[in-house]
């Protein structure tokens, strides 16, 4: 067996990177961020992850979702060993812990309430937070009044200024598949498509609702988390190493 | 009544409960799991000074509700909203009973409001003409996420769900609340999903549809259909208390559902004992879009006065006193939701 040496705090940093790609899709926040994480354990054999959510009643779908994903983040770290993904605290946390150590995937874990997949319900979510982040960038620009209002539908991916909300733009662009060429229009509709002149006004108008609607759940999940836990912050995470081997 | 800088507001708590979550009542953990959610919901988002302690909040019974709601909150009329929750409690979540009960002693004060369930078949409708018969219902909330044996939720245009809201026409019950929770079935799709209110505010329009807590956390999606339906409602309980604890997000979500469905649609509610409604009352009457948020008009006092209890007074035809009415009546004036109609500024 080939020898690669990885470095103990490099484990470490790995895995709180592959985490931080995990996404709430309803949130549109990484789960790291979101204080979803409740432990990371490294030792020789792998890794267990114990995550918790906001109430007991969190959507069983969206929780699977997370979890799954964790899993699956985690699995694409070199030398991780076993991973194992908990949720903790949930009304569906048996069988989504029994759902997810059979790697059983999503219709295995929930049986006959699972009727398809979780794709249409990814997509959603994607679409509302490309809908959001849309809004953010093209508010920025009217704010700085550096655009027409009524030329707003020509708009390009160029034209935005860099930042935050720009790579937003961009990251959620990407996850739908949507042309990421700078020449490209900045209001489009949900596969892309330019949106006339007429159409912009009510487009953004409802993204806005999107964007409101997005972000008060999350204040509203963050602080429920840290009641539920009685935490100081939502970054009560512990991480423990008693990995001996560096290999 | 509430007074303030020589305004009168006429009060409707649209939706209030009598609970009990005591260890006694529980019939598994999920009953466990779902008061301590509450609890957490209670103290999360009421200012310390208003936070009870959990056994008091596990069980209150009515004296305390009488207290808290028109003695010390200002309440003119409160709306029981049934929570039944039978697969969770021995005796149910909401008390029925001694909430009805308290209804009939002060008929002036408190509807009583009651719930059935479609995946009771026939059985359930017998039911529902009975309970609507004893308890002169003039509506039910419905809580489409609620457990029953292996369901955990169902769709308001499910068939079995249609034949009970034809009952309701039936009976004269008009007022359908609609509490929509997580894990409704299909599991693959989201869970929030308002689209089947849409579907029955659409095919039944004698029925009035309140969405308690104007659809959070779908927002967006419920304002969406609510202009669609002249029919469809949104009712404050859970959003209005980040009034305390997020004004700036509070300001938003009433801005809007001002912009979306309009002042005539909005219905205040405490959702007691979640939030006591005096400090609600109290912050409501004084808050103000922030001057910053120019995207939004400042709120008049005519629409908090339809908020705090005129719109909902006119929908269970609760008698106000002529002194606390508007010198031009707004119910029913607007036809489709305000946002629909407007031409929409940048």
């Amino acid at each position: 067996m080939s020898v690669v040496v990885v470095p103990v705090e490099a484990v470490e940093s790995a895995i709180m990177a592959a985490l931080s790609t995990v996404m709430d899709p309803e949130l549109d926040q990484p789960i790291t961020e979101l204080g979803f994480v409740r432990s990371v354990a490294v030792d020789d054999a792998g890794v267990t992850v114990h995550l918790r959510l906001p109430t007991a009643f969190c959507s069983p779908n969206f929780a699977y979702l997370m979890a799954s994903d964790a899993l699956d983040a985690l699995r694409a770290v070199d030398d991780i060993g076993d991973v194992r993904v908990l949720l903790d605290d949930h009304h569906d946390s048996d069988k989504i812990n029994t759902g997810l150590a059979a790697d059983a995937g999503y219709v295995g874990t929930f049986g006959s309430e699972a009727q398809e997949s979780l794709d249409a319900l990814r997509l959603t979510f994607l679409r509302k937070a490309h809908t959001a982040a849309m809004e953010r960038c093209v508010a920025e620009v009217l704010r700085r009044k550096a655009i027409d209002p009524a030329e707003v539908h020509l708009l390009t991916l160029r034209e935005l200024p860099d930042g935050g909300a720009k790579s937003a733009l961009l990251r959620r662009r990407f996850s739908l598949g949507l042309s990421m060429c700078p020449n490209g229009r900045v209001m489009v509709d949900d596969d892309g498509h330019p949106l006339a002149a007429d159409d912009v006004p009510l487009r953004l108008r409802l993204a806005r609702s999107v964007r409101i609607s997005i972000e008060g759940n999350g204040h509203f999940c963050r602080g429920l988390l840290a009641t539920r836990y009685n935490d100081d912050d939502c970054n009560a995470m512990q991480f423990t190493n008693t990995r001996t081997r560096s290999a | 009544m509430y007074q303030k800088d020589g305004n009168s507001y006429f009060i409707v708590d649209g939706h209030v409960h009598i609970w009990d979550g005591r260890a006694s009542n529980l019939k598994n953990i999920h009953g466990k799991q779902f008061i301590d959610c509450f609890y957490d919901y209670h103290r999360n988002l009421s200012p310390e000074e208003v936070v009870w302690d959990y056994d008091t909040y596990t069980y209150y019974g009515g004296e305390r509700l009488m207290r808290d709601l028109f003695s010390d909150g200002y309440v003119d009329h409160a709306i029981f909203q049934a929570t039944l929750l039978s697969d969770f409690y021995v005796n149910g979540f909401g008390q029925t009973e001694e909430a009805f009960g308290l209804a009939q002693r002060h008929p002036d004060k408190l509807t009583y409001n009651h719930a059935y369930d479609p995946r009771y078949g026939e059985m359930g409708l017998a039911q529902l003409r009975e309970d609507a018969a004893r308890m002169q219902l003039k509506g039910v909330k419905l809580y489409t996420a609620e457990w029953h044996g292996d369901s955990r939720g169902y769709k308001l245009d499910d068939p079995w769900s249609r034949r009970y809201l034809e009952e309701c026409i039936n009976l004269g019950i008009k007022n359908i609340h609609v509490h929509k929770g997580p894990t409704i079935r299909p599991l693959d799709r989201d869970a929030f999903d308002v689209a089947d209110v849409d579907k029955v505010a659409t095919d039944y329009t004698e029925l009035n549809f309140i969405v308690e807590h104007c659809g959070l956390p779908r927002l967006e999606d419920f304002c969406w259909i609510a202009t669609q339906e002249s029919n469809v409602y949104g009712g404050l309980a859970v959003a209005i208390p980040f009034i305390h604890t997020r004004p700036r997000y509070f300001a938003q979500v009433i801005g809007e559902l001002l912009y979306w469905i309009g002042e005539d649609k909005i219905l205040f509610a405490s959702d007691y004992a979640l939030w006591t409604p005096k400090w609600l009352v109290e912050r409501f009457v004084d808050f103000q879009i922030p001057e910053d948020m120019t995207e939004y008009a400042p709120i008049t006092v005519d629409q908090k006065r339809k908020i705090l209890g005129l719109n909902a007074a006119s929908l269970y035809d609760i008698d106000v006193p002529p002194e606390l009415r508007l010198a031009t009546p707004g119910q029913d004036t607007v036809e489709v939701a305000a946002g629909a109609k407007e031409a929409v500024p940048l």
